[in-house]
């Protein structure tokens, strides 16, 4: 392994977020802030406990996914994007690394910035409403493998977009959908017994109940489901890697 | 001397246009300054970029320092360093770090001291703190430079290297290329300024619609290929090359009072200077002054790319 690759790339990408610290860190903390203004204090108070849990403190683990994913989609595919749009990447390609490493210093740069914005949200959220972490290892566990596998997925984003506005696409058209609709402010419980059906085949449903549960013990499927779901997706996007690396889809010509 | 790279009958076809290489095969000794020269779309940066791994070949076999660029590929890229034809920084970043950054791709230990000797050699010290987009063009391919032997490598690619540079910079790149290769790094440079590989380089490559036209030191390059002239000047205008003189090849030059001689210095082949002369004065013809000019590595070039190939 060429460690001091993936150390520079960490870095190197890092420092990009510690440039711009200040946006990183107000930014969602202003946008959790007004969450819980509009969903928890203006809605939230016609809402009654969401299976014991005051809606407010419910909506947390949802909000807090909410942010991760799509920092992390944002974070990576911009991070692998841009030396693309610029030419730098000449240099990733003509060095000694392989495709593990590159991925472990954009993706691990990637899911630390979303890592910390996560806890920074979980803090904000504390400030608003009283809450509770049932299993503080697994939530952190959930949100760090959370963080790695739409980082990854980012990656690939950001490999396969030729221009800003693909760049912008997926995030934008599909996974902000999908996390609306994955439970982040309800229980899926609360649908009719069709949609909860057609929800199970959204994949968010399962990170969100997951990283629920460790807050509350409260699931809307199983366990074992949610962490293979989030397994299952992180080994689809390494899996999806390798094949770039290989072929050098997008990448090389 | 060792061979440093070795390009196996390589070929490249991209998948929307014609064959950018074909059957290109090469050898490049170590510590050489190769230079190849191209037209446009010649196929340069192509073979450039299968060597350093950025383009993937359609076939054939490329070695570096003996390793294989595919299968032995982190052996063979540790030995190279590329500075690429368009000039791509990271904006925002400062100029150590985005030195630093290199190095450490190449697998190498953070060594602020040899980082500092290179930007100080490059005059690129008090740079240091800048970000990559305040620089001037110039500068910034002094950074590309910095960056390709932040690793120390032992083979240099040098892409384009003084496109668009003035003169002041184009001759201090020369100066570096030059302390470079006494260092004894292998440079491998593509240029279209034809002196700058005349003044340079020890072999020349021509390479033209993917094809190697030839690969000869610079010098013996000039001597084969290189045509003479011989201006003769005369006391009187002449209006016809007297029929006496008819066996050589004379022309008329641009002043009536001028004979132009055309001649190669191939070797063993006699240019007949000695005889000429003594059938001029022969003819009645006084001579005035004699000057002789040679034909410059660009009319060799321009010649090479125009004829096809015998």
């Amino acid at each position: 392994m060429n460690w001091w690759a993936i150390a520079a790339i960490y870095r190197f990408e890092m420092a990009r977020t510690w440039r711009t610290i200040w946006q990183s860190v107000v930014s969602p903390v202003i946008s959790t802030s007004l969450y819980f203004v509009v969903f928890g204090a203006a809605i939230g108070s016609r809402i009654s406990e969401v299976e014991g849990v005051s809606y407010g403190a419910f909506i947390v683990p949802g909000l807090i996914m909410l942010s991760v994913i799509t920092q992390s989609i944002a974070n990576a595919s911009f991070g692998i994007y841009f030396p693309k749009f610029i030419g730098t990447i000449y240099e990733l390609l003509s060095a000694p690394v392989s495709f593990l490493e590159i991925v472990t210093g954009y993706v691990g740069a990637a899911a630390t910035k979303s890592l910390m914005i996560g806890l920074i949200i979980l803090g904000t959220a504390h400030l608003f409403v009283p809450m509770q972490i049932q299993y503080p290892l697994a939530m952190l566990a959930f949100l760090t493998l959370t963080c790695l596998s739409f980082s990854l997925f980012g990656f690939i984003i950001g490999i396969w977009a030729r221009n800003f506005e693909q760049l912008q696409l997926i995030p934008l058209l599909i996974v902000t959908p999908l996390v609306f609709l994955g439970g982040a402010f309800y229980s899926i419980s609360m649908l009719p017994p069709v949609w909860q059906t057609i929800t199970l085949f959204n994949p968010v449903v399962y990170l969100i109940s997951g990283f629920r549960w460790s807050f509350y013990g409260l699931a809307d499927v199983a366990l074992g489901w949610s962490l293979l779901a989030i397994l299952g997706f992180t080994c689809l996007c390494l899996g999806a890697i390798w094949w770039i690396f290989r072929t050098g889809w997008r990448i090389k010509n | 001397m060792a061979t440093m790279i070795s390009v196996e009958t390589v070929s490249k076809t991209y998948a929307s246009g014609p064959a950018a290489l074909t059957d290109v095969s090469l050898s490049i000794e170590q510590g050489e300054i190769l230079a190849l020269l191209g037209p446009n779309g010649a196929g340069k940066t192509t073979l450039i970029s299968i060597i350093c791994g950025l383009t993937t070949m359609s076939g054939g076999r490329v070695t570096v320092g003996g390793h294989d660029v595919i299968t032995d590929y982190r052996a063979a890229r540790r030995l190279i360093g590329l500075v690429p034809q368009e000039i791509a920084l990271e904006p925002f970043e400062r100029v150590q770090n985005t030195v630093r950054l290199s190095r450490g791709l190449f697998g190498l230990p953070r060594d602020d001291g040899y980082i500092e000797e290179t930007l100080r050699k490059l005059s690129l010290w008090d740079k240091r703190a800048a970000q990559s987009l305040e620089l001037s063009g110039g500068m910034k391919r002094r950074v590309l430079i910095a960056k390709a032997l932040s690793h120390e490598p032992e083979v240099l690619f040098l892409d384009e290297p003084t496109a668009g540079v003035d003169v002041e910079l184009r001759k201090d790149m020369w100066d570096i290329v030059r302390d470079l290769k006494a260092r004894g790094v292998t440079i491998i440079l593509t240029t279209h300024y034809i002196e700058e590989a005349e003044a340079i380089a020890d072999r020349i490559g021509v390479i033209n619609k993917g094809e190697i036209l030839l690969v000869e030191e610079t010098a013996a390059l000039m001597k084969r290929m290189g045509q003479k002239q011989m201006v003769i000047e005369l006391q009187a205008p002449v209006d016809a090359i007297p029929a006496s003189l008819a066996k050589y090849d004379l022309s008329l030059g641009d002043d009536p009072c001028s004979l132009v001689y055309s001649y190669v210095t191939q070797a063993g082949r006699r240019p007949g200077i000695t005889a000429l002369l003594s059938d001029i004065s022969d003819a009645g013809l006084r001579l005035r002054d004699v000057q002789t000019r040679q034909s410059s590595l660009e009319d060799i070039f321009v010649d090479l790319v125009k004829e096809p190939r015998a």
